[in-house]
C-alpha cells in the first residue's frame, strides 16, 4: 500500500505469509484437539479456582471473622488483591486504545490477548470488594435505583462509590470493545466450520459480511472507541487511588498518587500480558505474529513505566520528610523499617530495581529473561498495594491500638482462586477465539510483514521510492 | 440486508490492490457496484465506491450527551431535592465530587450507545444471518459484487476478465 514505512524498521510478521497463510495459523488453534499443555492447564486452574470458590463460600457462610482484619487492620489482601488485579486489567485497553490513537502497528499483535486479559482481570478484580461487603446478597445497594428505603440513595461525594462506576463502565467498555473487534474473527471461523459449530459462530459474528460500508462504520467505531476508552483507562486507576489519596491516613493522602497509580496499573499490566503471551505465543506457535520486536516494544514501556514508578517512591519518601510532619515521616519510617519491611524492599527490588535490566537491548530482546522479569514485576505490584494497604494501617496514629495482620487460609484460597478463574476463562478464550486479531493482522501485513518490510528489503523498498517519485515527476 | 432474492455476479481477487484497480476501471467504466467484501478493512476504497464518512462519532456524542446529562442532573436532584445530606461539611450540590461519575456516565452511554447504533444500521445482532456470497471474503479474496438488474452481464464479465479477477461466479441472495 501507499503508506510510508522506515525501511530500517524491523518487520512486525516473519515467515513471508500469505493471507490464506494469517488465516490457517491463527484460526487452528480453535479447530485442534487441545494440546496436553492445554488440559493440564485448565485442570490445575479449575481446581485452584474450586478451592477459591469454596474459600468464598466459607467466608459468605462464617462471615468476614474467618479473615485476619481487625479494628486497626481494616483492608488486607482483600483490597490488595483488588488493586492489584484492577492494575493488570489496565494494559489491555492501554494497548488497544492508547497504542491505536497513536498509530503503533505493533499493537495488533497484542491487543486481542491484551483485552481478554482486561476482562478477566477486570473480573476477578470485582471479586473482592463484593465478598468484603459481607452480606453480599445486599451488593445491589450500591447502584443507585429507587427503592422502598425512602428512597435511600448512595453517596455520590465517596470516592468508593466512585469506583463503582469507574470499574463497571470499564468493564462495559473493554467487552463491548473487545467483543466488536472479535465480530470479524469470528465470521472467519465461521465461514471455515461445518455443522454445528457452524451454527454457534453464525451466532457469535452477529451475521458479518465484510462490506465496505461495514468496514468503514466498523474502523470508525473503533477509532472513537478508543478515543473515549484512553481517558477512561486513566480515570479508572486515578479513582483507585482517590480510595487511598482522599482519606486522611499519614502515607495514603498525597496527591501523588493518581498519577503514580496510573504509571503502576500500565506497569504491571505490561509484565501480566508478557507473561501471558510469552507462553500463549510457545505452545500455540505464533512466533511469526509476537515477534522479539512486539516483546522489545512491550519492555520498552515497562522500563519508562516502572522508572516512573520508581521516581513516584523516592518523591513520596523525599516530600515525607520535606513535609516535617511527624506522622507522615512515621508512616515511611514504618514502610521502610517496621513489622514489614520485607515487603518494603520486595517492592522497591522487583519493580524499581529489575526493569533498569531492560536499558540493555540484548536483555530486551532475551524471551526468557523477559519472562523472568515479568514475572518479578507482577510479584513486586503486589507487594507494593501491600505496603501501601496492610502496613500503613497497622502502624496508625494511636501505638495503643496498633495491630499485625497476616492473612488465614480463606484469605490466601480466595487469592488463588482468583489466579485459577483468570485462568480457567484465558485458556477457554484461548479455545474459542483467534488470541490475535485476524483481521487486523492481516490489514498490517503489507507495512509489516517481512517480505515487504525490514533491513532486508531497505534496497527494495528505496528503488520503489525512487519509481514513484520518477512516476510522479513526469 | 434489505434486498431479498437478488442476482448477483461477482468477481473474487487474490489482492487488495488489484481489486482496488478494478474498483477504479469499473467507474471508469461506470459500471453500477452494488458492494466490495472484503477480509479486512481496506483503507482509499471508500471515496472509490462514493461512500460518505461514517456519521457515528455524531451518534456517539449525543448519546454522550444525555450521559452527562442523566448523571449530573440526577445527582443535582437527589442531593438537592430528593434526599439533601450535608457530607464532610459540603454544600448540598458539591459539583466537583460530582465530577468523576459524570464522566464514567459520559462514557458508559455513549460507549453502548454507539455499539447499539453499529449494530442496528448495519443490520447485524446476536443470532443474524445474512446471506453471503462466498466462505474465502473472510479468508483472502477481495469480492466485487454487482446486481444483476442494474448491469448488462456480459459487459461486466469481460470487466472482470480485463481486471484480473481470479474468479467469476453469479448467486442468489
Amino acid at each position: 500500500m501507499s503508506a510510508v514505512v522506515s525501511p530500517i524498521r524491523e518487520p512486525l510478521i516473519t515467515g513471508s505469509k500469505t493471507y490464506h497463510q494469517i488465516t490457517e495459523d491463527l484460526i487452528s488453534p480453535t479447530e485442534r484437539t487441545p494440546p496436553m499443555a492445554w488440559v493440564i492447564g485448565l485442570i490445575l486452574s479449575i481446581i485452584t479456582f474450586s478451592f477459591g470458590a469454596f474459600c468464598i463460600v466459607w467466608t459468605i457462610w462464617h462471615g468476614i471473622g474467618t479473615w485476619d482484619l481487625n479494628r486497626t487492620i481494616g483492608w488486607g489482601w482483600d483490597i490488595t488483591n483488588f488493586v492489584w488485579w484492577i492494575g493488570i486489567g489496565h494494559a489491555g485497553t492501554l494497548i488497544s486504545a492508547i497504542l491505536l490513537l497513536f498509530r503503533q502497528k505493533w499493537r495488533t499483535g497484542v491487543n486481542r490477548a491484551a483485552e481478554a486479559m482486561t476482562i478477566f482481570a477486570v473480573m476477578c478484580a470485582g471479586l473482592f470488594p463484593v465478598i468484603h461487603m459481607g452480606r453480599v446478597w445486599l451488593a445491589i445497594f450500591i447502584f443507585p435505583y429507587p427503592n422502598t428505603r425512602g428512597p435511600l440513595w448512595p453517596n455520590f461525594n465517596s470516592p468508593l462509590l466512585w469506583d463503582v462506576f469507574a470499574i463497571s463502565t470499564y468493564f462495559t467498555v473493554s467487552l463491548l470493545f473487545w467483543y466488536t473487534g472479535l465480530v470479524p474473527d469470528f465470521a472467519t471461523i465461521r465461514d471455515r466450520a461445518s455443522g454445528f459449530r457452524k451454527k454457534i459462530y453464525n451466532f457469535l459474528s452477529f451475521g458479518w459480511t465484510g462490506s465496505a460500508k461495514h468496514w468503514q462504520r466498523w474502523e470508525s467505531l473503533s477509532l472513537i472507541l478508543a478515543g473515549i476508552a484512553t481517558p477512561l483507562v486513566l480515570s479508572v486507576h486515578t479513582i483507585v487511588s482517590f480510595d487511598f489519596a482522599t482519606s486522611v491516613i499519614p502515607g495514603w493522602h498525597t496527591t501523588i498518587f493518581p498519577p503514580y497509580f496510573v504509571a503502576g496499573a500500565i506497569f504491571s499490566g505490561f509484565a501480566m500480558v508478557l507473561t501471558l503471551m510469552l507462553v500463549t505465543r510457545k505452545l500455540l506457535k505464533l512466533e511469526d505474529y509476537i515477534t522479539v520486536e512486539h516483546v522489545e516494544s512491550m519492555n520498552k514501556v515497562i522500563l519508562a513505566t516502572g522508572s516512573i514508578v520508581g521516581v513516584a517512591y523516592l518523591t513520596e519518601l523525599f516530600i515525607s520528610w520535606y513535609s516535617g510532619y511527624v506522622y507522615e515521616q512515621f508512616a515511611f519510617f514504618n514502610r521502610a523499617l517496621g513489622p514489614y519491611w520485607w515487603a518494603y524492599f520486595g517492592m522497591m527490588f522487583c519493580n524499581v530495581l529489575s526493569p533498569q535490566f531492560f536499558w540493555s537491548k540484548k536483555l530486551r530482546r532475551n524471551v526468557l529473561f523477559t519472562f523472568f522479569m515479568s514475572i518479578f514485576i507482577n510479584i513486586g505490584m503486589w507487594f507494593e498495594r501491600f505496603v501501601i494497604i496492610a502496613t500503613t494501617l497497622a502502624r496508625d496514629y494511636l501505638p495503643s491500638s496498633w495491630s499485625f495482620y497476616s492473612p488465614t487460609w480463606v484469605e490466601i484460597g480466595i487469592f488463588i482462586g482468583t489466579i485459577g478463574l483468570f485462568f480457567v476463562l484465558y485458556l477457554g478464550f484461548t479455545r474459542v477465539a483467534p488470541v490475535v486479531a485476524v483481521a487486523e493482522i492481516k490489514s498490517i501485513l503489507k507495512t509489516g510483514g517481512d517480505q515487504y518490510v525490514g533491513p532486508k528489503n531497505a534496497q527494495k523498498m528505496a528503488q520503489k521510492l525512487e519509481d514513484a517519485h520518477a512516476h510522479e515527476a513526469h | 440486508m434489505a434486498h431479498k432474492n437478488m442476482d448477483v455476479v461477482y468477481g473474487l481477487y487474490d489482492d487488495e490492490v488489484i481489486m482496488m484497480d478494478a474498483v477504479k476501471q469499473a467507474n471508469k467504466e461506470h459500471l453500477d457496484i452494488m458492494d466490495v467484501y472484503s477480509p479486512f478493512p481496506v483503507h482509499g476504497l471508500d471515496p472509490l465506491l462514493g461512500l460518505e464518512e461514517s456519521r457515528l462519532h455524531i451518534a456517539g456524542f449525543i448519546f454522550g450527551a444525555m450521559g452527562t446529562l442523566t448523571a449530573f442532573l440526577g445527582m443535582t436532584w437527589i442531593f438537592t431535592k430528593d434526599w439533601p445530606i450535608i457530607f464532610g461539611g459540603k454544600p448540598y450540590w458539591s459539583v466537583p465530587a460530582f465530577i468523576p461519575i459524570t464522566f464514567e456516565l459520559t462514557v458508559l452511554f455513549a460507549a453502548i450507545g454507539m455499539v447499539v447504533t453499529f449494530y442496528t444500521i448495519c443490520g447485524l445482532g446476536p443470532g443474524v444471518t445474512n446471506p453471503y456470497l462466498d466462505d474465502r471474503i473472510t479468508d483472502d479474496k477481495f469480492c466485487i459484487a454487482f446486481d444483476k438488474s442494474n448491469v448488462d452481464v456480459s459487459a461486466v464479465e469481460s470487466f472482470f476478465a480485463s481486471t484480473g479477477a481470479s474468479e467469476v461466479n453469479q448467486k442468489t441472495i
